[in-house]
């Protein structure tokens, strides 16, 4: 196995982690969710509790991702989070906020009051999916930033990935498409989070709350992705001369991408009728439908792992800078060396081993849907 | 740009010393935990269950707020040390990334178990869940202590002057260094010293208001065992990082003893008070107002041989101070000589590979190999920025050593008195004491990471990388604006974490 099959495996493990981390993301859509469905104190502890038994996988993904991008791509890393500073910087303090929140709420004497870590809450679940969803876009829509290795040697600024604006990625919330795939992602969180309430709160009003929920989110949802979609594979695209590795504007360069490589379309038409399907079922089943998250989860994680790979094979930058276009990142101007990403492949063999464990512990805890009853005992609850 | 990388330093020291305030604990009274269940599982005693809910419930509240402050320090690197994270990426990514996956998803999922599976899986069960979190959380420290030990000590890789980076040939030297391997232990079980002052200090404390005298006895009696293992190997371990220090880092081992002016046979300053710079400057034979020695241990502790010469600050930037394996080392000057000529080097192999002069390649990469040791050399511009700042590094040291020789007498004590008949309810200032030991013993551990930290500086890699060199280029109003943020959000976190946390102990078991 050569170099180039391992930074495209790596391309691979890293579509996989961003897909499952946006999958995961029905936590932060549910969070949003709670004032909406419950209306009284024992209805919001039921659903804080059936999500705050999962946060901690999508915290989990986010971090897990981090490292490995940085591992796989550290060109990346260096450049987007050095130089995009303040829209990471916003999305990470909107998961710190999350993280002390879930266990803090309802403690006594927590400082803050159960108020303010509820709206923590509500930040995070807002924030969170459609801020990354506006760091995706810049994945299709390009960044302002110059890579220059030959800076190293000079004395007196020796970094190599400058940002070429003083607003350090909040540009990017300027950008009509950008800003339309963070209401995507947010109206798909949405979404997941209303069919995730239906398949583990043993409660019949909140499930009907939470179907109507996933009938407005749904819809929203395929309305934008459909859009977002249509505007991208009609778009102009960065595509690379693998020769010469000079990066050029193509025309419909993320369609060609998907009719040169079929087994990408396959996999986003199966995402997407798998969603549809899911969301269908569950907003049409008389009785109530509780396996959609599956179906729809399965589904979002296909198709964002078809768009990912989309922007990431066949000569395409998956970084671009629209203030330099040769300074444009492509897995390969960005990869670790050969050594690195073999070892690390070795590791990434420990993967279905996690997955093993995470769905053999998530079935046990999950035999029992949360109930009225659960939450009036005592023990552990958020 | 000085104010950048000083703020850029303060943010990650900062954010760190929030995180450190959480992981020790962690760790520490995980094993705690585990113990304590264990033994419930085995006698399926209630009261035993009574005891291991209790402690986890402080072990929940302080969880949460270590992942909150972990968050940042995973993304810091590029946030604000860009230039870094391309540097050297390739080595120090690895351990990042196996620390996500090998660690953080068994502490996520086990720790679910930990809080929630009471009665929804086996006793069997969750006791492995509880053991699973521990052992997740032990895996992550493994590998984030790895990748700190390798740029005190870099090794297992090799300069590409292509890609501008350093990148990995060997995992094994990287993974299993023997300066890893001791930071490691050192870290860990100094961790666990943490756990169990907390422990006992909160048991003393239940003790003085005679609340649950026999759970918290109990409790007692498991965590000073615990203790007083766990800080001789700490200790053990210390001097094994100290020996290490000696020979891989001379610089931090000087200004840990505030030794200006090397000497054979030379003594461990066992207390000082150090005169300021300027009076250092004109006679360094002499660095304190007044001084404890204890005669040739700094000697043997550093080279094993009461003879060996130790060099000082100033031998180090003078060069030519005699080693044990007899080489002769260079002087700053030279070093930065040697470094600059690295860095053209460098330089000129870009240009001329770019105009495809292969002949003026080939020598410019011979010129940087030959150089390359120093290469981190070429970005200084002062001797003086060669010295890390010696007050701090020397009275962290001391606290570190001193108070944590305190604890071997105190978890000593504990072990011995938990044989008695009425062991602990009988010495008011004792269970004071123990109470005193908590906020001491994170003091300790914050201190030696002061120690490893500061006394490293100015290198983010030891030889190869200044801090200068690998930052992010940024507004440093930027950098100051999110220190402040992290500064209020941390700090209020806090707060809110002690106050739940008292309050918790409050209620009692």
């Amino acid at each position: 196995m050569d170099y180039t099959f391992f930074i495209q495996y790596w391309w691979f493990i890293i579509s996989l982690l961003a897909a499952l981390l946006v999958f995961l993301l029905f936590v932060q859509g549910g969070q949003t969710l709670i004032p909406q469905l419950s209306k009284t104190e024992l209805e919001e502890t039921m659903l804080v509790n059936s999500i705050g038994r999962k946060w901690e996988f999508t915290f989990t993904t986010l971090v897990t991702f981090g490292g490995a991008f940085f591992a796989a791509f550290p060109l990346f890393y260096s450049t987007s989070f050095g130089g995009a500073y303040w829209l990471w910087m916003i999305i990470l303090f909107c998961f710190i906020i999350q993280a002390v929140s879930f266990e803090f709420r309802k403690k006594e004497r927590n400082f803050l009051g159960t108020k303010t870590y509820n709206t923590f809450l509500l930040i995070n679940g807002f924030l969170a999916p459609f801020l990354l969803g506006v760091v995706v876009g810049t994945f299709f829509t390009g960044s302002e930033f110059i890579i220059n290795k030959d800076n190293f040697t000079t004395p007196f600024m020796p970094v190599i990935s400058q940002w070429a604006n003083s607003y350090h990625g909040l540009e990017a919330l300027t950008n009509p498409r950008n800003i339309l795939l963070g209401l995507v992602v947010l109206s798909l969180s949405r979404t997941l989070g209303s069919l995730y309430f239906i398949n583990n709160v043993n409660d019949e009003t909140l499930q009907k709350r939470a179907k109507k929920t996933a009938t407005f989110c749904g819809t929203a949802f395929v309305i934008l992705f459909i859009t977002f979609l249509t505007i991208t594979l009609l778009s102009e695209g960065f595509a690379v001369d693998p020769q010469t590795g000079i990066v050029s504007m193509e025309k419909y360069k993320y369609f060609n991408n998907l009719i040169e490589m079929p087994i990408l379309l396959t996999i986003l038409l199966i995402g997407t009728l798998s969603v549809l399907y899911g969301l269908g079922k569950t907003i049409f089943s008389k009785k109530t439908y509780t396996k959609g998250i599956w179906f729809a989860g399965t589904g979002a994680v296909l198709a964002i792992l078809s768009l990912l790979l989309n922007i990431g094979y066949n000569n395409t930058a998956y970084y671009p800078s629209t203030f330099d276009l040769q300074s444009s990142i492509t897995i390969f101007n960005s990869s670790s060396s050969y050594f690195t990403l073999r070892v690390m492949a070795a590791a990434s063999l420990l993967v279905p081993i996690v997955f093993a464990y995470i769905f053999y512990t998530w079935r046990k805890m999950d035999k029992v849907s949360i109930t009225k009853e659960e939450m009036q005992e005592e023990g552990h609850k958020y | 740009m000085e104010d950048l990388v000083l703020w850029s330093r303060a943010q990650f020291a900062l954010t760190a010393m929030y995180h450190w305030l959480f992981v020790p604990l962690t760790l520490g009274l995980g094993v705690i935990i585990g113990i304590v269940e264990t033994i419930y599982y085995k006698t399926k005693k209630e009261q035993w269950k009574t005891i291991t809910k209790f402690w986890m419930r402080l072990f929940g509240v302080n969880f949460a707020i270590g992942v909150a402050t972990g968050l940042i320090l995973e993304f810091q690197f590029g946030t604000n040390w860009s230039n870094y994270s391309w540097f050297v990426g390739d080595i120090f990514g690895a351990p990042l990334a196996i620390e996500g996956i090998m660690a953080f998803f068994l502490e996520s999922t086990f720790i679910a178990i930990m809080f929630f599976g009471w009665n929804k899986v086996s006793k069997g069960f969750h006791l492995t869940a509880t053991w699973l979190t521990v052992f997740g959380a032990s895996i992550s420290a493994l590998w984030i202590l790895i990748a700190n030990a390798w740029m005190q000590y870099p090794i297992g890789m090799t300069f590409n002057p292509d890609t501008v980076r350093n990148e990995m040939t060997n995992f094994w030297a990287v993974a299993l260094s023997p300066i890893a391997m001791n930071k490691v232990f050192h870290t860990v079980l100094s961790c666990w010293v943490v756990g169990a002052a907390a422990c006992i200090g909160v048991s003393s404390w239940f003790l003085l208001k005679k609340r649950h005298i026999d759970l918290a006895k109990k409790s007692i009696k498991i965590a000073a065992p615990i203790g007083i293992i766990a800080i001789l190997l700490t200790i053990y371990t210390g001097d094994g990082s100290a020996y290490h220090v000696a020979q891989k880092q001379p610089m931090k081992l000087a200004a840990m003893e505030g030794l200006y002016r090397g000497q054979t046979q030379a003594p461990l300053i066992a207390l000082g008070i150090l005169k300021p710079e300027e009076k250092i400057k004109q006679n360094d034979k002499n660095p304190f107002y007044l001084n404890i020695q204890i005669p040739y241990v700094l000697s043997f502790l550093g080279y094993r041989n009461i003879d060996a010469f130790v060099p000082g600050i100033n031998d180090i930037l003078d060069g030519a101070y005699p080693t044990q394996d007899g080489h002769i080392p260079l002087s700053a000057k030279e070093k930065m000589a040697s470094g600059k000529i690295a860095l053209q080097a460098l330089s000129d192999y870009r240009t001329a590979k770019k105009e495809g002069n292969i002949y003026k390649a080939e020598t410019s990469l011979q010129t940087l190999n030959a150089n390359y040791a120093n290469f981190g050399y070429g970005f200084i511009t002062e001797e003086s920025q060669l010295i890390p700042s010696v007050p701090i590094t020397f009275y962290a040291f001391r606290f570190m050593v001193i108070v944590g020789t305190f604890f071997l007498f105190l978890f000593g004590l504990m072990w011995y008195l938990g044989y008695k008949k009425k062991p602990y309810e009988n010495y008011k200032l004792l269970n004071w004491l123990c109470i005193a030991g908590v906020p001491l013993a994170y003091m300790v551990s914050q201190s030696g990471w002061v120690v490893a930290e500061v006394g490293r500086q100015p290198w983010v890699i030891q030889d190869l990388m200044p801090t200068y060199s690998a930052i992010s280029s940024l507004q440093t109003s930027s950098v100051i604006t999110t220190f402040i943020i992290f500064c209020l959000l941390f700090t209020i976190l806090l707060i809110a974490e002690l106050k739940i946390m008292f309050k918790q102990i409050n209620k009692g078991f």
